[in-house]
């Protein structure tokens, strides 16, 4: 009796192992996290990608409509890959485009721009990637949407993607 | 001379507790960037980290510490950003629970096992 009992609480751990390591195996080795509850924007003052004066959160997101803001930076290769999407993007009426140029050379930037085109209304510098870190963003390129109530409503990391543009689309319209 | 050399020791005694100061600051500083976790780095912490990603944390750990606030409010402020997984220390809470109680009940059920066992091989014995 007592030797069926240890052998039956030997097979639960080791059955316990097994199922936590399996599942172990099957979770991606990056971490992304994320957005359980709507956060609102952070508030920030950066400097304009063009005028190179300083501008507000308050001024960037004035408007009421919805607004995305793109991470993304010229030495980031999948930001290229998205690019065209972002362009397709920007033709939306309902949706502004906000580019956070990420940690990047402003010359190399502008020629990002001139080459491939800019989807965005507005374009913020972040020289130190701490403005990235207000928006609990950890690389690039990344995607938030914003709603109407200036809430964070979702969080895309990595390149956006057809089925990702498609999403996008269901939720501003 | 004289009076450079008082001048000189008036200067030491004056610049040894700044430095002093910022040695503390800095303990601080590594203790705290020590248990962020570099979400994009394989098991290092932003301390050991030379990424983008740990050089803006690295910042911002620099500016909160510089504004006055405590340790226990910068890792509030990077979970309210990444969640609990960016602090390697995590706090008691609903998700940790089974983490923090399992070490303990494991405690508790081999005591009772080496207890029950102690017990038996008294009786066996008398």
């Amino acid at each position: 009796m007592k030797n069926k009992l240890s052998s039956f609480v030997v097979i639960i751990f080791l059955s316990f192992c097994f199922v936590v390591f399996y599942k172990g195996l099957n979770n991606p080795n990056t971490y992304s996290p994320k957005i359980k509850d709507k956060k609102n924007i952070p508030i920030f003052e950066a400097k304009d990608f063009n005028s190179n004066s300083y501008l507000n959160s308050e001024k960037i997101f004035e408007e009421d409509i919805f607004y995305i803001i793109n991470i993304w930076a010229s030495w980031c290769v999948p930001c290229r890959t998205e690019h065209p999407l972002l362009m397709g993007l920007s033709k939306n009426q309902s949706v502004k485009l906000i580019g956070l140029n990420y940690r990047d050379n402003l010359n190399n930037a502008k020629k990002f721009i001139n080459k491939f085109g800019n989807p965005y209304s507005q374009i913020i510098i972040d020289e130190d990637g701490t403005l990235s870190v207000e928006f609990g963003a950890f690389g690039v390129p990344e995607t938030f949407i914003i709603d109407k109530n200036k809430k964070i409503i979702k969080k895309i990391v990595g390149p956006i993607n057809k089925e990702i543009v498609e999403e996008i689309k269901l939720i501003i319209k | 001379m004289k009076i450079l050399k008082i001048f000189m020791i008036l200067f030491l005694f004056i610049s040894f507790p700044h430095l002093k100061s910022d040695e503390k600051n800095d303990e601080f500083k590594s203790k705290v960037l020590k248990n962020i976790r570099c979400l994009i780095c394989q098991g290092q912490s932003v301390y050991d980290s030379e990424s983008d990603f740990a050089f803006s944390i690295k910042l911002i750990v620099n500016r909160k510490i510089n504004e006055g606030l405590k340790e226990e409010q910068i890792y509030e402020y990077l979970r309210e950003k990444y969640g609990d997984w960016v602090i390697y220390d995590p706090g008691l809470n609903k998700n940790t629970y089974f983490l923090w109680l399992l070490p303990l009940l494991l405690f508790l059920f081999g005591g009772a096992i080496i207890y029950k066992k102690t017990i038996t091989n008294k009786i066996n014995k008398t």
